[in-house]
C-alpha cells in the first residue's frame, strides 16, 4: 500500500524541524476601516450601500436591479416577500435564482473579502449559483487584515464550509480583459449596516 | 533514445518566428508583473510576509510526515475519504475507479495543476470518460487540444480572435465575434449546463490545513464551487506539499497568493472545504509523484514550498519571450524548470539551461524559493549525471584546458584575435550562433595583459 | 592599500580599453594596483554551463594570483559574483575565503571601500544604465525592482558625479539583457530578442550611450547595435568615470 511507503520516504527525507514564525507583528490593534473596505470592494467591481436599517434594502434593490424574478433572502427582514421553500433540494433548485441576499459574518478591509459560511446560507451553492449576490455586513464587523480575521474570528472552523468572497465572479482569461460574471454571481452588492444610535 | 519533442531552445526559436506576437506576449505578462509590483508596494510589510511564508513552509517540510497524518486524521473525522497515490499512474487509477463506481461518463474539473502533471484527462479519455475543464482559460486550451501554457493564465498565449473561432466551432457562437465579454458569457452558459448535469466534480487544492483537515481552493471564476457544491461526489486532488500547519497560516498565504499571481488583493473566492455537504462523498487524493524524493534533495527541497502563483513566470524575461509550451512540461517557467528534472532528468535536461540566471524569479517568489540558484545547481547535477549534450561537454573541456593553463590561454587568445582580424569569415558565419543576429566584438591588436607589460614595466 | 586587478578573460582579449580605464581610475584614486600576469578566468563560463567540476584549475590559478592582496577589484559584477559564491580550493581554503571576502566589483569598491564622493570626470552625454543582473541581484549594487525596499544604485551614485552626464529613465529599470553566458549561443533566439528589447528601451528614452558594470552584457548589446547600424554606443562604467 502506497500510504506507508510514501510516509516512510517522507520521514526519511524530511529536513530538521524549524520553528514556526510568530505572526503577531502582522496584526493591527485598531479595527478595520469601513471606508477602506468599501473602496476595495468597489475596486473589485462590487457596489456598496451604507444603510442604517434593513428596511432600506428593499428600495435600493428596486432602484438598482431590473428583471428580478426569483429572489432568495436569508432573513425575512432583508426583503419581505422573497422566495420561500428554496432550501429543499441538492442545490440545483437554485438554478433560476436571480438574486440572493445573505448575511456576511465580517469583512476584511485590506482586500474586501467577506466571510460567509454554510451555517448562514444553508445551501452551499447559493452564493455562487445566484445570478446576483448581495451581502449584508455590519460596519462594526470590518477587520483590518486577514491575520485579524483568522485569529480573532475564525481561529476554529464552525461549519463544514466557509468562504471569503471578494467582489463578483470574474475572469481575465481572454487576453487579460477583465470580464465580470464568469461562473459565479455576475454582480456583488454589499449593504454595510450601521444601526442608528 | 531521441527526444520525442524539440528542446526548449528550438521551441523558443519557433515561438520567436513571429516577433510582433512575442512582443504582445511579453507586454501582456509584463503588465501583470507591474500589477504585482504595485500591490506589493501597498503592503509595507511585504518582505516580512514573504519571509514568514517561507519559514512556515520550511516548518512544513521538516514535519511533513506528522502533518500529513494529522491532516488525514482530521479529514477522516470530518467525513472525508483519504487516498494515497505514490505516482501519477496510481492517482489516475484511483480517480478512474471512483468515477466508475459512480458510473459517470462525463464530469467537471476545476483547475488543478496536479491533474495536468499526472495527465489525468487523456487517461480518463482513454477509459471513455470525458472531463470538462471549467476554468475558462483551461476550457479554451482544452477545446484547442493544447496543454495550458501558464499555471494561472492557461491560455495567455491565445489571441481573442483565435478563441472566437474555437467558440464558433465548438459552442456555436457567431463567426467573427471575438469580444471577451461576449465569449465569456457564452462560456458561462455552456458550462452552467455542465455544472448542473455533473454528478462528480474534481477540484485542485491550494492549501490543506493539518490542524483542521480542511482544504482551501481559490478561484476568481467560482468554477470550483459550482462544481463541488452541485456534485454528489467531490474529488479533491492534491500534492502532499500543499499541507500547512494551522488555520491562521492561511492569513499569510492568502495575503500573498493573489497579489503575487495577478496583482489582486485576494481571489474572488477562497473556499474552505471541511466536510462533505449532507449526502455528498468527499474524496481527497494525496499524491507523492516524486515529491518525497525531492524532499530528500537538500539543494532542491525548497522547490516544494511553491504555492503555484506563477509570479516567476510573469517576471521571467525568457518565459515571456519563449511561451509556456516551450518548456514541454505541465508547469512551465522557472519553477517548472526546477521541478521537472526531479520527475525525469533526461526528458527535462534542457530546462535548467533555459535561463540567464538573472534572479528576478527568486525576488518575486512569495515563499522565497531560491529558484535561480536551484537552476544553477540542476545544471551541475544534470551534467554530472551524464545528460549534457556531447558537443557541449567537448567544448567545455576544451575551454577548461585553455583557461586553466596561462600559457595556452595567452597563445590561444593571441591566435584567436589574429584569426578574427585576418579571416573574419572563419568566425562570422552561419555556423556561429552569436553572429546570426549580432556582430562579433572588433578584435584589438593587443590584449590587456600585453598592454600592461609594456606600460607598467616592473 | 594593495589592490590586485582582476581583468576577466574576455575583457583581456576583446576590451583591453576597459582594463586600462579601470587601472587608470584606481591609480588616480591613489590605489597601489598590481595586475598579476598569467591570470585567465574565474571559471564561470564552465560553471554556469553545468561544468563547475571542471573549474578546479581556474580556481587554483585564481588563488595563486590573488591571495596576497588586501583587495581584489574587477570591472565585472558577474565574474566577481562567481568568485564570491564559488571559489574553493582544497588545501587553500583560507586563502580562498580571504579572496571571496575581499573581492569587489569596481563600482562598489569605489563607493564602499574608497568612499569616493567626487570624481574629476566629464561626459556630456545622455546615458542609459544597464543594470547587469549578477551585479545588481547577486552583489546588491542597486535596489531590485521586485523588492519592496528603498531605492539606491551604486553605479548611478558614481555616474551622478560625472560632469555633464544626463542619466535617462528606462521603462523597465532592471530587466535582463539576455546575455546569460553560454545562454547567448545555446538559446540564441531568446537571447537576441531580449537584447533587442533592452536596446529599444534605451533608444526610445534617448540614450546616446549604454553603460554598465558588466562587459559581457555590453558586448552582447553592442553586437546587436552594430548589426542594427545604430549610432548608440556602449561603454563600460570605468570608461565614463575615467573620461576627462
Amino acid at each position: 500500500m502506497s500510504r506507508e511507503s510514501i510516509l516512510a520516504a517522507i520521514k526519511n527525507n524530511q529536513p530538521d524541524h524549524q520553528a514556526l514564525p510568530d505572526l503577531d507583528a502582522f496584526r493591527r490593534p485598531d479595527t478595520g476601516d469601513p471606508a477602506a473596505f468599501k473602496k476595495v470592494v468597489e475596486a473589485l467591481g462590487g457596489q456598496v450601500f451604507e444603510i442604517s436599517s434593513y428596511t432600506e434594502i428593499q428600495a435600493l434593490i428596486a432602484e438598482h436591479y431590473t428583471d428580478l424574478n426569483k429572489v432568495v433572502a436569508i432573513q425575512d427582514s432583508y426583503l419581505p416577500g422573497a422566495a420561500t421553500q428554496w432550501e429543499t433540494g441538492d442545490g440545483r433548485q437554485l438554478e433560476d435564482v436571480d438574486l440572493a441576499i445573505i448575511p456576511g459574518q465580517f469583512g476584511v478591509a485590506e482586500n474586501g473579502a467577506i466571510w460567509i459560511t454554510e451555517n448562514e446560507v444553508k445551501v452551499r451553492v447559493l452564493p455562487f449559483i445566484t445570478q446576483h449576490l448581495a451581502v449584508v455586513v455590519a460596519a462594526k464587523d470590518i477587520l483590518a487584515t486577514m491575520h485579524d480575521a483568522y485569529e480573532e474570528r475564525i481561529a476554529r472552523p464552525e461549519s463544514g464550509f466557509g468562504v471569503f468572497i471578494a467582489g463578483p465572479s470574474k475572469t481575465a482569461d481572454i487576453e487579460q480583459s477583465l470580464v465580470l460574471g464568469a461562473h459565479g454571481a455576475k454582480s456583488l452588492t454589499v449593504f454595510l449596516y450601521t444601526p442608528k444610535p | 533514445m531521441e527526444h520525442q519533442h524539440k528542446e526548449h531552445a528550438l521551441l523558443a526559436e519557433d515561438f520567436n518566428a513571429n516577433e510582433p506576437r512575442v512582443n504582445w506576449h511579453d507586454e501582456t505578462l509584463w503588465w501583470i508583473r507591474q500589477k504585482r509590483d504595485k500591490i506589493a508596494w501597498s503592503i509595507p510589510e511585504w518582505e516580512e510576509l514573504r519571509e514568514a511564508a517561507s519559514r512556515i513552509k520550511h516548518n512544513v517540510l521538516g514535519n511533513l510526515h506528522d502533518y500529513l497524518l494529522e491532516f488525514e486524521r482530521k479529514a477522516q473525522e470530518n467525513g472525508a475519504i483519504v487516498h494515497w497515490a505514490a505516482d501519477a499512474a496510481e492517482h489516475n487509477k484511483i480517480v478512474l475507479q471512483l468515477l466508475q463506481e459512480q458510473g459517470v461518463k462525463r464530469m467537471v474539473k476545476s483547475k488543478s495543476m496536479l491533474t495536468e502533471e499526472c495527465h489525468l484527462n487523456p487517461y480518463l479519455d482513454e477509459h471513455g470518460i470525458e472531463v470538462i475543464d471549467t476554468d475558462l482559460g483551461e476550457r479554451i486550451v482544452q477545446l484547442a487540444k493544447e496543454p495550458p501554457s501558464h499555471i494561472v493564465l492557461p491560455c495567455i498565449h491565445k489571441k481573442k480572435e483565435e478563441i472566437g473561432e474555437l467558440f464558433h466551432e465548438h459552442l456555436g457562437t457567431p463567426a467573427g465575434n471575438a469580444d471577451p465579454k461576449f465569449l465569456t458569457a457564452a462560456a458561462r452558459q455552456h458550462l452552467r449546463k455542465e455544472f448542473i448535469q455533473s454528478r462528480v466534480a474534481i477540484t485542485g487544492v491550494n492549501f490543506a490545513v493539518a490542524e483542521t483537515g480542511e482544504m482551501v481552493v481559490c478561484t476568481n471564476e467560482g468554477n470550483a464551487d459550482m462544481g463541488a457544491h452541485l456534485a454528489d461526489v467531490h474529488i479533491a486532488c492534491m500534492g502532499i506539499e500543499k499541507i500547512i500547519p494551522q488555520r491562521k497560516h492561511l492569513g499569510v498565504f492568502l495575503r500573498l497568493l493573489a497579489r503575487s499571481a495577478t496583482g489582486q488583493p485576494i481571489t474572488t473566492y477562497s473556499s474552505h472545504f471541511r466536510s462533505p455537504k449532507a449526502g455528498q462523498q468527499l474524496h481527497i487524493v494525496l499524491v507523492d509523484n516524486g515529491r518525497s524524493r525531492q524532499l530528500g534533495r537538500e539543494d532542491f527541497r525548497n522547490s516544494l514550498k511553491c504555492i503555484r502563483c506563477g509570479a516567476c513566470m510573469n517576471t521571467c524575461p525568457v518565459y515571456r519571450r519563449s511561451g509556456g509550451h516551450s518548456y514541454h512540461n505541465a508547469i512551465a517557467g522557472p519553477i517548472g524548470a526546477i521541478l521537472a528534472p526531479n520527475l525525469d532528468m533526461k526528458e527535462y535536461a534542457d530546462l535548467p539551461f533555459a535561463s540567464t540566471l538573472c534572479g528576478s524569479c527568486s525576488n518575486v517568489c512569495p515563499v522565497k524559493i531560491d529558484i535561480h540558484q536551484q537552476l544553477y545547481k540542476w545544471r551541475q547535477v544534470i551534467t554530472q549525471e551524464g545528460y549534457a549534450k556531447k558537443t557541449k561537454a567537448a567544448g567545455m573541456h576544451a575551454m577548461n584546458i585553455v583557461l586553466s593553463k596561462p600559457g595556452i590561454y595567452k597563445t590561444a587568445g593571441g591566435v584567436g584575435r589574429w584569426v578574427m582580424r585576418t579571416f573574419p569569415a572563419v568566425v562570422n558565419n552561419g555556423m556561429n550562433p552569436w553572429f546570426k543576429q549580432r556582430e562579433m566584438p572588433a578584435p584589438p591588436k593587443q590584449s590587456f595583459a600585453d598592454w600592461y607589460k609594456k606600460n607598467r614595466p616592473e | 592599500m594593495k589592490v590586485g586587478l582582476f581583468i576577466p578573460c574576455y575583457i583581456d582579449q576583446f576590451y583591453p580599453q576597459v582594463g586600462i580605464a579601470t587601472l587608470s581610475l584606481l591609480e588616480k584614486l591613489g590605489c597601489d594596483v598590481v595586475y598579476p600576469q598569467g591570470q585567465t578566468c574565474c571559471g564561470q563560463p564552465m560553471a554556469n554551463s553545468g561544468f563547475e567540476h571542471l573549474t578546479h584549475g581556474c580556481n587554483e590559478l585564481f588563488v595563486n594570483h590573488f591571495e596576497n592582496f588586501d583587495y581584489i577589484v574587477a570591472p565585472s559584477g558577474s565574474c566577481v559574483l562567481h568568485i564570491k559564491d564559488h571559489l574553493h580550493v582544497d588545501g587553500k581554503e583560507q586563502a580562498a575565503t580571504h579572496i571571496r571576502q575581499r573581492i569587489y566589483e569596481l563600482a562598489e569598491f569605489l563607493t564602499d571601500v574608497l568612499k569616493v564622493d567626487n570624481l574629476k570626470a566629464k561626459f556630456p552625454h545622455k546615458v542609459g544604465v544597464h543594470q547587469a543582473c549578477h551585479g545588481q541581484r547577486g552583489l546588491g549594487l542597486a535596489q531590485m525592482s521586485e523588492l519592496v525596499a528603498a531605492p539606491f544604485s551604486k553605479p548611478q551614485q558614481l555616474l551622478n558625479m560625472v560632469e555633464g552626464l544626463e542619466l535617462i529613465e528606462l521603462k523597465r529599470a532592471d530587466e535582463c539583457c539576455g546575455f546569460g553566458g553560454t545562454f547567448c549561443v545555446f538559446e540564441e533566439a531568446v537571447s537576441v530578442k531580449m537584447g533587442k528589447d533592452r536596446i529599444a528601451d534605451h533608444v526610445n528614452n534617448g540614450a546616446e550611450y549604454i553603460t554598465g558594470n558588466d562587459v559581457s552584457c555590453l558586448m552582447h548589446l553592442e553586437g546587436i547595435l552594430r548589426r542594427q547600424k545604430s549610432n548608440v554606443k556602449v561603454l563600460h562604467i570605468a570608461e565614463i568615470l575615467n573620461s576627462i
